[in-house]
């Protein structure tokens, strides 16, 4: 569980995230959606303790992220940032291997060495681990970070807009990929999307946030609807029933 | 390229810069000695083991300067340390004139000269951290204002100090290889050795440092922590080579992009070490070169700041290309 309470954020004289609380539940796909500028990416920053917020409280399963140690933190708590650039050269498994950071401070066991070996066949590295990042596609470097994040192994993990530079076959892969770990590893994902129908078909719970508050949150089915959407976005959306599943159209 | 193939490159560079770096060490200790070897060897050793801790604290200093800061283009020096240096070696002579300064114990300049950079920089940690400077591009940007003032003020001790005294003092603020102060070796090294005791509790944290603030507080590093210690620990390296050669700008530049370059692999335990032997591959054969082969001798510091500075303008015209 995620417990954000009363969490506020302001640059300059912009307050970013208003007074937040919220509850984010333990296991399964939590995504968050809303309008460019909502405050989504600095709420991910906070959860993580990449930002510091002006007040208020953030707890990752129990844990006070202003004042549990980094390194404990760091085994219960992994992040992909929205855009990640290194300022040195490695190898696909250099960077996956850094998820075993936490564990060993650079010391790597044969459990390590498993885990980075799983983490790259997860997401379809293995062909690529002896690649330098700089000589992948965008979509390949992606999911070269996401490895990392998943051989941290840590009971959450944030994503902030994951399927940024994945065609649409990678990105479902994405997506089923983190259901997987989900399901069968009792993670929680928390994952920021831009794509409502991805949100629709694969989150079990959804949490729309507007102007650095709280808009409205709950399932799949309670969230995709024409009026929900209209509301937080400020466009017209149709909303079809397509397998089960909500599929929103939206008019350019 | 594969795993094992890059680490025996790495190990296979590592090895034979190693191999070059004991050559030239050897060089320099028997060219040219006639025989002499009674009166030759022990001077000649006092002078490598200065021009081996120089290369050291260069090498080491701009590394890891380059990883905290993200950064291959930067040096401690950006921050003003040489700027500081040059503003002391002025007030000094202004205010107790250039017989006095040259008279005075070299191991008390070191020890005064080391203070006042550390003392300085950490006030800009210290700003850094109280919120007044918000991250370590504003401390770069302060550091390089600062240094800014301290040079006007240098200038204006320079107007104002005698004609005479200011050639001596200009001598002193050239880098020199040549006149290194060996009477300052004992206390060097026992700083250059206490930097590195304190680097190796936390060097498995390097690497994680250059991935960046970001990578770094996820993977549950304490970076700002982190980053003081290593400023501290690359001021002090920065100090010890100062007091020994005096300021040089673009030599850690040239290093560490050569050991970039030259191993596959931007781990630690790869770079630094790299970068050490280029440093003492440059500097004592250079030097040896320079002072036993051609006869020059005062000239290795001019040498190796304009091959640094080209690199420097090199990269950045590289840079610019991307
Ligand atoms: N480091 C920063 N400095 C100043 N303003 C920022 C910074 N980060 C984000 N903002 C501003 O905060 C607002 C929310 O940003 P963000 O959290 O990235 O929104 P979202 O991810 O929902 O698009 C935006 O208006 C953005 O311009
Ligand atoms: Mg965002």
């Amino acid at each position: 569980m995620i417990e954000i309470a009363n969490v506020s954020k302001s640059y300059g004289k912009s307050l970013v995230v208003d007074g937040l609380s919220l509850t984010l539940p333990k296991g399964g796909i939590t995504s968050i959606i809303g309008p460019n500028g909502a405050g989504k990416s600095t709420l991910l920053s906070m959860i993580a303790r990449l930002v510091d917020p002006d007040g208020g409280r953030i707890a990752v399963g129990g844990l006070d992220v202003a004042t549990t140690r980094g390194d404990l933190l760091a085994r219960h708590l992994a992040v992909l940032r929205q855009d990640n650039h290194l300022a040195m050269r490695l190898t696909v498994r250099d960077l996956v291997t850094f998820g075993r950071y936490p564990y060993g401070k650079g010391r790597l066991g044969p459990e390590d060495v498993a885990q980075i070996g799983r983490a790259l066949s997860y997401l379809g590295l293995t062909e690529l681990a002896d690649r330098f990042l700089d000589e992948l596609s965008g979509g390949q470097r992606q999911r070269a970070f996401v490895a990392m994040v998943i051989c941290q192994d840590t009971d959450y993990m944030l994503f902030d807009e994951p399927l940024n530079n994945l065609d649409i076959g990678n990105a479902v892969a994405m997506m089923k990929l983190l259901t997987r770990a989900t399901r069968e590893l009792g993670k929680t994902a928390v994952v920021v999307l831009h794509d409502i129908n991805f949100a629709s078909r694969y989150s079990d719970h959804i949490v729309a946030m507007r102007d650095g508050r709280l808009h409205s949150q709950g399932t799949p089915a309670e969230m995709i609807t024409p009026e929900v959407l209209r509301d937080l976005y400020g466009t017209a959306f149709e909303v079809r029933d397509i397998g089960g599943h909500r599929v929103a159209v939206y008019y350019g | 390229m594969r795993r094992e193939a890059r680490d025996r490159r790495g190990r296979g560079v590592i090895g034979l810069l190693a191999l070059v770096a004991l050559l030239a060490m050897v060089a320099f200790m028997v060219v040219g000695a006639h025989g002499n070897w009674g009166f030759v060897l022990p001077f000649r050793a006092g002078k490598l083991a200065a021009l081996l801790l120089v290369a050291y604290a260069v090498a080491v200093s701009t590394v890891l300067f380059q990883t905290i800061t993200g950064n291959r283009i930067l040096t401690p020096s950006i921050i003003g340390f040489d700027a500081l240096y040059i503003l002391l070696q002025s007030a000094l002579v202004l205010a107790i004139g250039s017989a006095a300064t040259t008279a005075l114990d070299p191991r008390v300049m070191f020890v005064v000269e080391m203070a006042a950079m550390v003392g300085f920089s950490l006030v800009l940690y210290r700003l850094l951290f109280s919120g007044a400077i918000r991250n370590l591009f504003h401390l770069m940007l302060v550091g390089i204002v600062l240094g800014v003032l301290f040079r006007s003020l240098s200038t204006v001790f320079q107007r104002v100090i005698d004609p005479t005294e200011f050639v001596v003092l200009q001598d002193r603020l050239f880098a020199n290889f040549n006149s290194v102060d060996t009477a300052l070796l004992g206390v060097a090294a026992l700083v250059v050795g206490l930097v590195t005791a304190a680097g190796a509790t936390m060097f498995h944290a390097f690497d994680v440092m250059a991935l960046g603030r970001d990578q770094a507080i996820a993977l549950g590093v304490d970076h700002r922590r982190v980053t003081v210690r290593i400023l501290v620990l690359v001021t002090l390296l920065v100090s010890v080579s100062t007091a020994l050669v005096g300021p040089v700008t673009f030599f850690g530049l040239l290093v560490a992009n050569l050991a970039y370059m030259l191993v596959p692999d931007a781990r630690h335990t790869r770079t630094l070490p790299a970068a050490v032997l280029v440093a003492v591959i440059c500097l004592v054969g250079g030097q040896m070169l320079l002072e036993r082969v051609l006869d020059y001798s005062t000239a290795l510091s001019i040498v190796i700041e304009f091959a640094g500075g080209l690199f420097f303008i090199l990269f950045l015209l590289r840079e610019a290309v991307r």
